[in-house]
């Protein structure tokens, strides 16, 4: 049976009063990649959270492989889902390996320590990123783009079937985004599900996507990026103008804004 | 298979055999100095003795070794031991390099304990007790603040403690106000500088189960204090209960203080430059640093206590020493670290 993760109008509130959002609802399969996209401050963030079992919805459920989430252990969880934050806060200069390792937590019971085997696992998810060099260095010295390689490294490592990534393209330069794009199209090929949420639609196009929208007005969309991607709904999202255009010199299209 | 890189793996197995060679020399050194006679030989002939060889020993000597100086070196190494260890969890786990076991207010606590009792006109023992228990109630106070104010991050936690220790200290404050000047308050003053003249084998006895018991569950749950390192989002999406690990790791961290601070008076410095040097050696991995630190911080106060009843003819205060020594090591090793701290 293929692995499955399914939101049925999920809603979240902090306060229990005022919903961040309400009525998502879509479903994530092995070897797919979810897009969400919406305006700042919209929740994007707060769903995938939920969705990681850190945060409990207050409306509707989330299904990992037909199981309610609420009944799962939060380790339970951390075994299907990896988690990869916007930014990491180094605090000691652990190694790249150490901090890799970590992702054999799950797996592991409360006093027991990752032994060969998981070392040599985190190596391996090391290898698999092409980041082998990193592997003995302080995870605090080591750029930011690199930073976020070795945190999908932990997610590998993890043995996690779906990865959700806040902004994995946040903070890097150009090439480093479209690297990090590959690599996300290539995992999502070996069979991980993706969730990840952008602030750039064009990545959505570059990654040939499925997409969850949450618009301005707090509506869900969901579909293929076909359908949902359309110049009406990205131009009310970001509150300026934006175009798709076919540009027949890359064989896709391309989300801009027009000339100022 | 190469697994984590051997060349660390094995420097790491040399500063635990150096380390542990350098005690046991360092034990018997001091076990040799003292007032009544400074000749290693009596000592080894006194050792072998009890060990069943036919020795000639002086009757004095075998007293002062076993009675007077073996169990204040036990209690050094173990003190040192525990607030060294207690020093490094709390670093990882508050995610801060500038903590010591004090941070929750555990001296601050323990030393009202201790003047309550002087103030009382107790006895040792009673003095004792109750510096362990001001200890931990002022930690319990700590972590209960939190809860009332319904915000459990670890920045509460910290704010927490200061409130606490500074609400304690104000305490304390009266305390020497209201005490007689030339003797309770005179005790008090000397109890806060740390000591260990006056320890017992039964004291000792007292403390040795806290000692065993959370020493070895913090040793086992050294790799959950990495992931507690990486921070609470961290380690909750990798299933990592971290409410429940954390308050594991604080109450046998500040127990381990407690327990310190109420057989020798609060001893500063220890707690916080000890994890540096330990993670300067073998890296930021607790599952290393921790056992090595437990060595370091043994090794460390054994060399400060034997300074203390030898150096002078009178006893020069712990904290004092500590500080001579203690303040200026961690410059250096803040020095050492510079690039590292940003």
């Amino acid at each position: 049976m293929s692995v499955q993760m399914q939101l049925e109008q999920v809603g979240f509130s902090y306060d229990g009063s005022r919903q961040i959002f309400q009525g998502i609802d879509f479903e994530v399969n092995a070897g797919e990649i979810v897009c969400l996209l919406g305006p700042n401050g919209i929740g994007k963030t707060t769903l995938l959270t939920c969705m990681a079992k850190l945060r409990e919805p207050n409306q509707g459920r989330i299904l990992l492989n037909g199981e309610d989430m609420a009944g799962l252990s939060t380790r339970d969880v951390a075994r299907v889902i990896g988690y990869v934050p916007q930014t990491l806060q180094p605090s000691f200069d652990f190694t790249v390996l150490d901090y890799v390792v970590t992702g054999s937590a799950p797996w592991l019971g409360t006093f027991e320590k990752p032994n060969a085997e998981h070392y040599e696992r985190a190596a391996q998810a090391l290898k698999q990123m092409e980041i082998d060099h990193l592997r003995d260095k302080a995870y605090t010295r080591i750029s930011t783009g690199e930073l976020q390689q070795v945190s999908i490294a932990r997610a590998i490592a993890q043995q996690s079937r779906f990865i959700l990534m806040d902004e994995p393209t946040a903070h890097l330069d150009l090439g480093n985004q479209v690297k990090v794009l590959r690599l996300v199209k290539g995992l999502a090929a070996e069979g991980y599900g993706i969730v990840l949420t952008t602030h750039n639609p064009d990545q959505v196009l570059l990654l040939e996507a499925k997409v969850a929208v949450i618009d301005r007005q707090a509506r869900f969309h969901f579909g293929n990026w076909q359908q949902i991607l359309t110049e009406n709904l990205l131009s009310d999202l970001y509150g300026v103008e934006m175009r798709l255009i076919k540009v027949e010199g890359i064989q896709r299209e391309l989300c801009v804004a027009p000339k100022l | 298979m190469k697994i984590k890189q051997n060349s660390t793996n094995n420097q790491y197995r040399q500063w635990l055999w150096l380390l542990s060679i350098l005690l046991f020399v360092g034990i018997f050194v001091s076990l040799s100095l003292g007032r009544y006679s400074n000749d290693p030989l009596k000592v080894l002939n006194v050792l072998l003795a009890r060990m069943g060889a036919n020795v000639n020993v002086d009757p004095t000597m075998d007293s002062i070794v076993f009675n007077v100086r073996l169990p204040r070196i036990i209690a050094s190494v173990m003190i040192g031991a525990m607030l060294s260890l207690s020093g490094t969890v709390y670093q990882s786990v508050f995610r801060n390099p500038l903590v010591s076991p004090d941070l929750l207010g555990v001296s601050s606590g323990a030393a009202v304990g201790a003047a309550g009792a002087i103030l009382l006109g107790a006895g040792l023992v009673t003095r004792q007790l109750f510096a362990f228990t001001g200890g931990m109630l002022a930690v319990l106070i700590t972590s209960m603040v939190p809860r009332i104010l319904r915000n459990r991050s670890n920045m509460m936690l910290v704010l927490s403690g200061i409130i606490v220790g500074g609400f304690f200290s104000s305490v304390l404050a009266i305390m020497k106000f209201v005490a007689e000047e030339q003797t309770e308050l005179s005790s008090i003053v000397f109890w806060q500088m740390g000591s260990l003249s006056s320890i017992l084998g039964r004291e000792l006895l007292a403390i040795l189960p806290v000692f065993v018991i959370c020493s070895s569950l913090l040793l086992m749950l050294s790799w959950r204090i990495n992931i507690l390192a990486f921070g609470d989002l961290e380690a909750q999406t990798l299933g990592v209960n971290v409410r429940q690990v954390r308050s594991i790791v604080v109450v046998c961290a500040s127990l381990l203080t407690a327990s310190a601070v109420s057989i020798s008076g609060t001893i500063g410095w220890i707690g916080l430059v000890v994890p540096h040097l330990g993670r300067l050696l073998v890296g930021s991995d607790n599952t290393r640093s921790m056992p090595l630190a437990i060595l370091i911080g043994s090794l460390f106060m054994l060399l400060i206590d034997t300074l203390a009843r030898t150096a002078t003819s009178m006893e020069i205060p712990l904290s004092i020493l500590t500080g001579f020594v203690g303040a200026p090591l961690y410059a250096f090793l803040l020095y050492k670290q510079k690039t590292r701290l940003e």
